[in-house]
């Protein structure tokens, strides 16, 4: 069975989705992805669907799963690249992808990750920010 | 699903249906073309191009021969499931396309018709 690839970029995966996903396609990436999490100690997922023409309640539902699984394992979620015509289905059909955080392209949702790592690091280091 | 999915496209982009347009008459196949492999067990899809008046749309019609719909208007309710889905499916490709038809009966099966017009 063919399987999406993962690409390892320093703290964070890169997930680029190509294909109309089937199913079980579409389940085997919700699982992958939690492996490679968990043996890469991944801190942030970026997934890219901007190849993909829809996202129907089925592909909202491994989306929303995946950000839920890598929140427990302490990682973030960024879905991006929405295709506009894709953003509008999505919100008529009612879905509404609980947890996941969405970007418009790969660079801002990189910005978003690394922006939430750092503010951890920073956060961790005691509490000065609070003082303003 | 995926054939069905790809069927549907390729129908509307022949048609000049807007890229809004088309990317709702997929997903709502989707659905319906999903249910009717999960709920109903399996069946047919059917495609059909119309023409009224000079108006052109789209008919796609789902057939099963599966258990069928107890109580239609809670199965349209958005969020009612009796599997593991968010129960978007029916509630939710009804408002992507124009004209929404159910039939079904317990032990029967269910039928669902569904039109977009340009
Ligand atoms: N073809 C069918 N045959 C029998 N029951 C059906 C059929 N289609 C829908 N149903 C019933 O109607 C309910 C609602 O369907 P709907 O598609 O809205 O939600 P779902 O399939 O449960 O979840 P999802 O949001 O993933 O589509 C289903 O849970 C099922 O009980
Ligand atoms: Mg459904």
């Amino acid at each position: 069975m063919d399987r999406i690839p993962i690409l390892k970029m320093g703290p964070f995966l890169l997930v680029t989705i190509q294909v109309d996903m089937h199913d079980r396609l579409a389940l085997s990436l919700q699982d992958d992805l939690a492996e490679r999490i968990a043996s890469t100690e991944a801190r942030g997922v970026l997934i890219d669907i901007s190849s993909l023409e829809i996202v129907d309640s089925f592909i909202g539902r491994v989306l929303a799963n995946i950000a839920a699984v890598s929140r427990v394992l302490d990682a973030q979620t960024v879905v991006v690249g929405m295709q506009p015509a894709v953003a509008i289905t999505l919100v008529e059909l009612g879905l509404s992808l609980p947890g996941v955080r969405t970007a418009l392209n790969v660079e801002r949702g990189m910005e978003l990750l690394r922006a939430a790592l750092e503010s951890e690091t920073l956060g961790s280091d005691g509490d000065a920010s609070t003082a303003f | 699903m995926v054939s069905v999915r790809q069927a549907v496209r390729a129908w509307a982009v022949e048609m000049k249906f807007s890229l809004v347009d088309q990317t709702k008459l997929v997903t709502a196949a989707s659905e319906l073309a999903r249910n009717t492999l999960i709920h109903g067990g399996g069946g047919s899809a059917r495609l059909e191009a119309l023409e009224d008046g000079g108006r052109q749309g789209i008919r796609l019609i789902f057939e099963d021969q599966g258990p069928g719909i107890e109580d239609v208007k809670l199965a349209l309710t958005d969020g009612y499931t009796t599997g593991h889905g968010l129960g978007l499916g029916l509630s939710g490709s009804r408002r992507l396309v124009n004209e929404f038809e159910i039939t079904t009966s317990p032990g029967e099966g269910t039928r669902v018709a569904v039109t977009k017009w340009k």
